[in-house]
Order: C-alpha cells, then structure tokens, then sequence
C-alpha cells in the first residue's frame, strides 16, 4: 500500500468516528422517537432505582398476588418445584453445596422486580399491575426476613433493600481482577 | 508427525507416518477410497459375467428404472436422515422454555444448518409479524430512534461466520461422573452460521451516543422479554444486528425478524427478537447476568460479565455412541473454535494426554468461527484414550478439566472448556472419560 493510500485511509478511519460523520454514510433512516413512546417501552429497571415506576406494594399484599399467580410453579413460601426455588439457601454459596435462589444470591432486590414486571407469571408475562409487582416483590423478600413482614415497597424503598448477596460479585470485565 | 502407537505396531506404523507426512494427512483417506473402488470393480465386473438377459435394468437399482420425485417448494432433508435432528430437553410444564442442542456428532462440516441451530428459549418462540416490529434505540443517545425491517433492509450489510455458544455448554462436564451421553448432547449448545446484517456501530452513529454511555441493555421481544447488559465497546467493535442466517431471513428460532450477535461472547448476550437498546451508564443486574450466567467460585464470590467464550475443543468422530469397527485407519475428526479470535492450533493425543499431534485445520479458518480438524489415526485394537486441546491466536487454551474444576464452586457448568476425553475399549465402544 502506498503512503498516499495510507494516509486516504486513515483519514477516512478518523472522519467516520465523528458520528454525525459516520451517520451520513447510512441511508439515516431512523425514525425519532417521542418521550411518550420511550415512556411506553423502557421497562428498564437499575439497581439505583432508575426506572422504578410510581405504585407500592405490601408484604401482605404480595402473599395474595404470590398464592394466585406464583405458587402453582414456586412452592409455598417460594420453596421451589416444580419450577425454581425463590427463597432459603442462606449462607450456602461456599459451603460447597451451594443453593442459589433471590435470596441467597442475587445481588441487588431491583433485579426481582424488574425480571417479575417483564417475565413473570410465565403464562401470563406483563399482566401484574406495578402495585402487584411491587407487593410480591416484598412478599418473596420477607420470607427470609431480608425485609420486615410489615414492609411496604416502592420507588425509594425497593432500591435500599439490602441484599444478603450484595456484595457476592466480582466482575469480569473488561478483565479479571489481579 | 503420528500417533505414538504400541511397539507391537512399529513396521506398519513406520509405513503409515511415511504416508502422513507425504500426504500431510490426506493419503490414508484416499488409500481407503482407492481399495474400496478396486473391490467395487471387481463386484459389477463378476455379476456382468453371470448375466443372461442383456437389458441393463435387470441389475440396476431400484431409483435408475423409474423417474424420480418431482421439484420442491422448499427441500427437505433426505428421509434416511431422519435421526438427524436437535436434541430436546424440556423443562416440566414449559413447553418451550429451556434448550434444543445441535446433533454436532451427526453432522460435518463447520456451519449448522438453520433447522438444527441450538435453541434456548425463556418463554417460547414468539410469532413477530414483521411489519410491526421495530428495533428502538434510546437512552444516552442524542437521537432516540426506532428502526423498521423495512428501513434496515436499506443499510449497508455484510455477511460473516461466527459461532454462537450457550455459556451453559458443555456443562455435564461438571458432574462428578462422567455422563455416557453423545458429543450432541455434551457440546451441542453451540451452532455456526453465516450471519447477515447491519453493523450495530452504524446505527448507534446515526443515534449519536452519548459520551457518559458504556453499556448497552438489549432486550429482546419474546415473553420473557429476554435483557442483558452489553459493554457499549462491544456494539461499537464487532456487533451486528443479523438479518439472515445462512442466506434465508434469520429463523423464527434464531430471532426472525431480527437478532443481536455479539461474535465470540456467551450465547445469551445474542439477544433475539431485538426490540430495544437502551443506552446506559452501569449493567442492569438483570436475572440472566445474575440468578443465570455468573459462576461461582469455591469461596462462593462469583464472576459477574464474563463473556468471552474461551478456546475450546471437541472430537465427535469418534464420539459416545460410535463403535469402532476393529483396528484399522480411521480419520479423528472434530470441532474447535475461540471467543477471542481464530483457532491457531489443535492437537490430538491418542494416549491420555501423554503425547499431542498437530491436527490439520481445514480451511478457512475464521475468527469466532467453527474451525474443523482432522488427524488419520490407525488403531491397533487397543484401549486408548482421545483427547484434543485448541489453542486460539491470542494465547488463550483449553485448561486441564480438574484445572477447570477447581476454579469453581461444586455444579457449576458455565463456560466449561476444558480439555474433553474419550476412551476408545477394545471392543470398539466410545466412553465419555474423566482422563
């Protein structure tokens, strides 16, 4: 490759990390999305609480919603079978037979929210109403007293819930630790 | 370079690794090919004596005396095939939710064809109608976008060949005895395809990312509303949004109208059905990069977004459920690929790991891709253990399994790639081994 070439094409490489640049390249078809739309789709939910809508739920609450739409494949109390165990499994993670459930494992109380609001009852995903999700939420989490059974969860309390697991996770990227 | 063999077998396997090296390999293939046409010859050229009645149709097969089946639609395997098909496992009371694996020791080659392409599924296949579908990107961009298969169809595409791996993969290796269960059912949670599309970057150029953005949750359109936190660098580098897989229109299966590929990362991150990219500034912790995809380690901290899909290997001829038909030249063939680029290097031992042979790759060789290797093999009749270990182009190679094992906590199975063992018996059986 010559110089001159070289040079063309390094240029070409720096003009097109311009976005607006890299933009003009493509056909732009993209059609702008409203605030209103966004609000409709973005069922995101952070571990900060970003993304959390407004609705609460109580614990006793939750009991109700979890014995109609949850127990059939979770078990009373969330003790598993036929589907996955919810709850127990405390402080098994190094015994060497480790039991991983929301309670013994996942990290932050958000993540049940979030996956129940888009995935859960598997019959019927994205049926519960926030409230509901909000209540079953703090039902499966006062199983093993990781919330009081008089707990109310919504916006601002959810994301303070402190996990057992919280700080179970060491992450791999964008390399190991050492 | 040979197989070490026994010192019983030292003239014939003098002989042999003449015609390795000669041949690099491919002479003892076509020396079984020569001797089987040289018996063949002989066969027709007996019957041609005995026959009496000179029309030819008298010794013709039964398919060369009448006219065949008419054109297809669309072609189907041939129905002697038919014990080639994904290997189910299905979870109790939810059809559809868990795996199909790829039947990888029934097939040849490098690419899968898209009827037989792994399926992993959180709440089913949905049924997309197309016209209604749209990709939205938003978040941290300048530009929140959404993007119709219509539209798409118009961007600049190009067509690569990548693998896609299950993180869970291969997972049976972490039982504490080996499973007698085929090279299917042991690594079939990994397909290859040639995979067509747009590149991811230039979409996410036209939205305008913004600078505090370095992860990117994708979410997916099925009833699981499948999502995982994707490094922003990673959408800018490598990834697609695949419309066609293997030519056709990606299958329902695979993501149909659309899916994300993210080459050389765990299958899950592939996110299909892609309906949303929310651009972000920390992962999510969603249930599939916590609860599912995180690996546990004996001190019972886990590795959280380790995505690369490590070197790794597998023989599948010969594999569990195969007999050797006596001693004799056989061809050991199987599949190697890498996360981190393209395969360098495979070796095959014949003696538990005492000795290695470079096996050939046959090319292409591609980066993220199913690499295939072959080594001749002439075995005496003996017991023998096979074992097969890849080394990729960045360095990366397959641990030891106990190595591999004791990274982590007892029942884990993610991104197992240990180096894989068969044992052979003498009454030509194929064993899954712990060697």
């Amino acid at each position: 490759m010559s110089t001159l070439r070289y040079a063309g094409l390094l240029s070409a490489v720096v003009f097109c990390m311009l976005p607006s640049v890299c933009g003009a390249q493509s056909p732009n078809l993209g059609r702008p999305l409203t605030p209103e739309e966004i609000r409709k789709i973005d069922i995101t939910v952070s571990p900060d609480g970003r993304g959390l809508p407004p609705g609460s739920g109580s614990v006793s609450a939750g009991a109700a919603v979890y014995a109609k739409s949850c127990q059939a494949c979770h078990g009373a109390q969330g003790a598993g079978k036929p589907q996955d165990q919810l709850t127990g499994g405390l402080g098994t993670l190094a015994s060497g037979k480790p039991v991983k459930t929301p309670a013994s494992y996942w990290p932050a109380a958000t993540t049940l929210f979030d996956y129940i609001r888009r995935a859960m009852p598997i019959t019927a995903p994205q049926s519960l109403t926030n409230d509901e999700v909000y209540a079953v939420t703090a039902y499966i989490l006062s199983i093993d007293g990781i919330v009081p059974g008089d707990a109310v969860l919504d916006a601002k309390s959810l994301p303070r819930v402190k996990m057992p697991n919280k700080d179970g996770f060491i992450s791999w990227w964008p390399k190991p630790p050492r | 370079m040979g197989v070490v063999m026994g010192k019983g077998e030292k003239m014939e396997s003098a002989k042999l690794r003449e015609e390795v090296v000669a041949g690099n390999g491919l002479i003892h293939r076509r020396a079984l090919l020569r001797g089987a046409l040289f018996s063949a010859g002989i066969a027709a050229a007996d019957v041609g004596v005995a026959q009496a009645d000179d029309s030819v149709g008298a010794d013709a097969p039964d398919w060369m005396k009448t006219p065949g089946q008419p054109f297809s639609a669309y072609g189907t395997p041939s129905k002697w095939q038919d014990k080639v098909q994904r290997i189910f496992t299905i979870a109790p009371g939810r059809a559809g939710t868990g795996v199909s694996r790829t039947p990888l020791h029934l097939l040849e080659g490098t690419i899968t064809p898209g009827g037989l392409h792994f399926e992993r599924h959180h709440n089913g296949v949905p049924d997309i109608d197309p016209g209604r579908h749209e990709l939205f990107i938003h978040g941290m961009v300048k530009r929140p976008l959404a993007f119709s298969l219509e539209a798409l169809m118009r961007y600049p595409m190009e067509s690569r060949i990548h693998f896609v791996e299950c993180a869970g993969n291969s997972g049976a290796f972490g039982a504490a005895q080996p499973q007698q269960i085929t090279a299917g059912e042991l690594n079939g949670l990994l397909s290859c395809s040639e995979w067509t599309g747009v590149r991811l970057s230039t979409l996410l150029a036209e939205a305008g990312v913004a600078k505090e953005a370095k992860w990117v949750i994708a979410e997916g359109a099925d009833a699981a509303a499948m999502s995982r936190s994707i490094p922003v660098e990673k959408c800018m580098d490598d990834a697609m949004i695949a419309l066609y897989q293997n030519g056709e229109a990606i299958r329902p299966e695979q993501g149909f109208p659309m899916r994300l590929l993210v080459p050389g990362f765990e299958g899950n991150m592939n996110v299909k059905w892609l309906r949303r990219l929310n651009l972000t500034d920390a992962p999510v912790d969603a249930r599939d990069e916590t609860s599912h995809y995180t690996e546990l380690m004996p001190s019972g901290k886990a590795r959280q977004f380790m995505f690369l899909m490590g070197a790794k290997s597998a023989i599948v001829k010969p594999s569990f459920g195969m007999t050797m038909k006596g001693p004799g030249l056989y061809e050991i063939s199987g599949l190697a690929w890498s996360g981190a680029g393209r395969v360098s290097k495979v070796e095959v031992s014949a003696d538990g790991g005492k000795s290695w042979a470079v096996a050939a790759l046959n090319e292409p060789v591609l980066s993220k891709a199913l690499t295939r290797f072959r080594l001749p093999w002439n075995w005496d009749g003996r017991p023998s253990t096979l074992m097969s270990r890849a080394t990729d182009e960045k360095g990366g190679a397959q641990p030891t399994r106990a190595s591999w094992i004791a990274e982590y906590a007892p029942g884990q199975g993610y991104h197992f790639n240990g180096i894989q063992s068969w044992s052979i018996e003498a009454d030509g059986t194929v064993k899954n081994v712990y060697a």
